[in-house]
């Protein structure tokens, strides 16, 4: 391998470095959600106690200090990742004791084994992820019953269990909404040496966390699904690619991996089934948001940089390895099982005509009660907003910034793939909230996760978040306006992968929907510079110490 | 300049056109409203955007001409490096300096911009002339447009960004 | 064996392609041009630039990446294709630093070409002025990064054509930058001039030295013809 593969790989993930960096990494979460939950202030704390600045490493080596994408813990923001382990609900009080903590070198948290162990994460403050769930709909009502959902799929053949799936319209519940029988089967069919099924655990997208839930409350229905999917397209393989961020459910997973295999339920001729082998490894993800993209996903599996593939040929005909290959989604998974143990009619019975059966959906924000919420396909976003207690929102992102920017006046519509199709994040905004300010942070993270392999993303994303910096300041014009929606239409057609065709969705569904915020801050004028003189002239009035010659600035 | 490319057809164009602030005549100033302004450079200090200005509110038309109002030509060069260190290297550090250098702060001088910007991200610019300089063709033919009330464009031969 | 022949529709006309044919390369054999940038005839194809774009069957898709089928129903010159092809060139123009007037690829440059032939006058979206370096550590070729626009051709040609794998990516999104096989720079890595990756560079940034303005400014590749004229030669000529 040369060197220069190294580095481009490297060099792709946030939570790869090329210079060593501190003993301790602290990294802070910046949702929006974060952000208004007082993250700011849990930032100035932890930078005035350490002497450093975010992005910076303190001289004695011990803490690098820095922002970070979605953590997956929107219900319980700010939260922070150190050396792997997740803290929430932070204020700056609790920053000093944290860096106790650390600096107590003995103790072994800076030196920290990765993945970390729940006994490194007791050490310190904080350290306790709530339970998520809120609302158990049909899906997740205990008791869970480790392995009947599997049990009744192999008392099946593998094409019975796929006309199953099938039958019951189940679609994936990452967002895109493929339909999983037709996936399976599309999987068997093809041919390879060997057939892979590949469970997409890395939920980047910011403000959900409901498969973070999933794997921590309801692990075993994971695998339960995931051995399903294994069996029924013929794999003996199945991946769990889990985000780094979820590094902290390491232990637990292999934990329940382990004792499935003592229970027959993984290796060879499980559940007595002569012939079906079967086993489950999991491998962490460094992040980049663009993992979740399924081809991305599976460059990265193989160790490279996570940029999409393109498509034809399909990870059903090649994917993982240049094998056939199945992605789905934790939660699709789940349902899976569950339909194998309660039957099709169980799941159409819940859901509209193109949506059968229900949606975890995963809440934060200004509503009393964030966390994840199972409900019917077809609910409107009213009906939502008053389930969590966020009767007054003035705005809702549902679906993540890549996803749709919803206003009163739609609060009608529903979550359904034939309406607000959605992987499950809702971001709630209170009448306090300034909505463009959120699109601009939205705008900043396509930015930042931008793989850069092709140039309408990897430019466009820039060029529109200085638009919208233009639209913040107030210097915008109409024509800047319409040329802005003219480029992020570009960007849309033009892009590689979902995430650049989606990229300008935050300002294309906020000019759409809140016209009247942006005509607000107009310059009523029919041209502003990129830059005011002012602000073109501040370096050499400090160079050259003295004030411009013109008074107009 | 590159208008003078244009050769004899230039009496053609006196013909048609009274000529109004120019480098061609002595004067600097706009004292009525024009048709057409041609602006060349791009802006590296506070006078070059006065003067932009001054076009821009006495032109109905204002066209960019050549590489440096379009993307800053040459002297953008130093828009990559930032303007102290670019100062200091030039007057404080360089090699061929003898002594402790200075770097000119003369009142009269007027302030560089933190990089040099082309016209269009100045003012509004209503049309391009691309080319270091545009041709004498290049340059006929978008005044030919401009003297028909058409909007100036280049066939393949005369469009050129060099 | 001989691979089974089929048709498909490009803007109302027909084309005959062979199985394993890119859309890209069945129209270049029938001599439709359709504009592209990181595509290489000899090369892999890689989906960096999405010059190449078209709609295809009602979807937006890369020519050079999307294999022909029969029926295809294209859409590739159209007013709306030709105005997102130019913005993307535009972005190319303003996130690297192209000053054509001093740059030793201008006539000969596919970026600059590209600009001429999709009729972009001006780039006017705003310049980024990003801070790059010029690699001189090689004998016989220096890279300059002020240039590259990320095409991955020589990345492509490196290694599959030149077996080295000289050049990767560093960094991703707006921070992607070309990087060497080596911390010492070009000089460092395998690399000679004769290599193919040395050649496939659309613009001036992988320029051999000592080789340069042997053919004057007004006589090169695209001073007189716009990009992708010999490819449409080649139809204009079966047609006559």
């Amino acid at each position: 391998m040369h060197p220069v593969e190294v580095i481009e790989m490297v060099s792709f993930y946030a939570f790869f470095d090329q210079t060593p960096r501190g003993r301790n990494r602290i990294r802070l979460s910046k949702t929006p959600i974060s952000m208004m939950n007082g993250a700011r202030e849990v930032a100035e704390a932890f930078g005035q106690s350490l002497g450093i600045a975010m992005g910076e490493t303190s001289l004695d080596g011990m803490f690098t200090l820095e922002w970070t994408n979605d953590i997956g813990m929107a219900d319980q923001e700010p939260a922070a990742l150190v050396n792997g382990m997740i803290l929430t609900s932070l204020t700056p009080l609790d920053v000093p004791g944290i860096i106790a903590a650390l600096r107590h070198e003995e103790d072994g948290l800076g030196l920290s084994s990765y993945p970390p162990t729940a006994a490194q994460a007791l050490k310190l403050p904080k350290s306790n992820v709530r339970p998520s769930l809120i609302q158990a709909g049909p899906l997740l009502t205990r008791p869970v019953v480790r392995a009947r959902g599997l049990k009744a799929a192999l008392a099946m053949t593998p094409e019975k269990v796929i006309e199953e799936i099938t039958s019951s319209k189940l679609r994936g519940r990452g967002g895109a909404g493929f339909p999983t029988g037709m996936k399976w089967r599309l999987t068997r069919k093809s041919a390879g040496k060997e057939h892979y099924i590949l469970c997409n655990a890395d939920e980047g997208e910011p403000g959900t966390f409901k498969d973070r839930m999933l794997l921590a409350e309801f692990p075993d229905l994971v695998f339960d699904g995931l051995t399903i999917a294994g069996y029924a397209l013929g794999s003996q393989h199945g991946i769990l690619y889990l985000r780094g961020e979820y590094a902290y459910l390491w232990e637990t997973l292999q934990e329940t991996l382990r004792t499935r295999r003592s229970l027959g339920l993984l290796g060879a001729n499980i559940c007595g089934r002569q012939g079906f082998d079967f086993d489950i490894r999991i491998q962490l993800g460094a992040g980049a948001y663009i993992c979740g993209e399924e081809s991305s996903l599976i460059e990265s599996l193989e160790g490279k940089r996570g940029s999409p593939r393109d498509r034809p040929p399909f990870p059903t005909e090649r994917g993982y390895l240049q094998q056939p290959t199945a992605i789905d989604n934790v939660e699709t998974l789940i349902c899976a099982a569950r339909i194998l143990e309660k039957g099709v009619a169980w799941f159409t019975s819940y859901g509209t005509k193109e949506s059968a059966g229900t949606k975890l959906i995963s809440v934060s924000g200004d509503c009393a009660r964030p966390g994840v919420y199972e409900v019917p396909f077809g609910v409107t976003v009213s009906e939502l907003l008053d389930l969590v207690g966020g009767a007054d929102a003035i705005y809702v992102q549902v679906s993540g910034p890549s996803g749709h920017s919803v206003a009163p006046k739609d609060f009608g519509r529903s979550i359904a793939y034939e309406d607000l199709s959605t992987g499950g994040s809702t971001m709630v905004f209170g009448p306090q909230r300034d909505v463009l300010d959120v699109a601009m942070q939205f705008a900043e993270f396509f930015v930042e996760e931008s793989c850069g392999w092709c140039t309408p993303c990897r430019v466009g994303t820039t060029l529109l978040k200085q638009g919208m910096e233009k639209v913040l300041a107030g210097r915008a014009t109409l024509s800047d306006l319409s040329e802005m929606e003219a480029l992020g239409q570009t960007v849309v057609r033009m892009s590689r992968c979902g995430l650049g065709q989606s990229a300008p969705n935050p300002i294309l569904t906020t000019m759409r929907n809140f016209p009247e915020l942006y005509e607000a801050r107009l310059a009523a004028v029919p041209f502003t510079p990129l830059v005011t003189l002012h602000d073109a002239l501040r370096e050499a009035v400090a160079v050259q110490g003295r004030e411009p010659l013109s008074e107009e600035t | 300049m590159s208008l003078l490319d244009i050769d004899e057809r230039i009496l053609e164009l006196v013909d048609l056109v009274d000529l109004d602030v120019s480098p061609f005549d002595d004067k600097k100033a706009f004292d009525r409203q024009v048709d057409v302004g041609f602006v060349e450079g791009g802006c590296s200090n506070e006078y070059n955007v006065k003067e932009l200005r001054e076009f821009r509110k006495h032109c109905r038309i204002l066209i960019s001409v050549g590489a440096c109002a379009i993307n800053g030509g040459v002297p953008a060069m130093r828009n990559t490096i930032g303007l102290r260190e670019c100062l200091e290297a030039v007057y404080l550090n360089g090699p061929s300096l003898e002594g402790a250098g200075m770097i000119p702060n003369d009142e009269d001088l007027p302030l560089l911009l933190d990089r040099v910007y082309p016209s269009h991200e100045i003012v509004k610019i209503d049309y391009f002339l691309p080319g270091c300089p545009p041709s004498g063709d290049a340059m006929w033919e978008g005044l030919k447009a401009l003297l028909t009330g058409k909007a100036p464009t280049l066939p393949y031969l005369l469009c050129k960004y060099e | 064996m001989v691979a089974a022949s089929f048709k498909f529709n490009i803007d109302g006309i027909e084309v005959e392609a062979t199985e394993g044919q890119s859309v890209i390369e069945a129209c270049d054999e029938a001599g439709i041009y359709i504009p592209r940038l990181c595509h290489h005839p000899e090369l892999p194809p890689s989906g960096n630039c999405r010059v190449c774009t078209c709609k295809i069957n009602g979807r937006h898709s890369a020519a050079c990446v999307t294999p022909a089928a029969h029926g295809m129903v294209i859409e590739n010159d159209t007013p709306q294709l030709t105005s997102d092809r130019r913005a993307v060139i535009e972005m190319l123009f303003v996130e690297g630093n192209h000053p054509c007037p001093y740059c030793v690829a201008s006539g000969d440059c596919e970026l600059q070409a590209l600009g001429y032939r999709l009729g972009m006058v001006a780039p006017t979206q705003p310049y980024q002025w990003p801070e790059r370096k010029i690699d001189a550590t090689h004998p016989d070729i220096y890279l300059d990064h002020d240039r590259c626009i990320l095409c991955s051709r020589c990345i492509r040609a490196s290694r599959m054509e030149d077996g080295k794998t000289v050049f990767g990516f560093e960094g991703r999104g707006i921070a992607m930058r070309l990087n060497v096989d080596a911390q010492g720079g070009l000089g460092e890595t395998q690399m000679a001039a004769i290599d193919k990756a040395a050649s496939v560079c659309p613009v001036a940034c992988i320029v051999i030295k000592r080789h340069n303005y042997q053919v004057p400014n007004g006589s090169r590749r695209f001073d007189k013809t716009p990009i992708g004229s010999d490819i449409e030669a080649k139809r204009t000529r079966r047609q006559s």
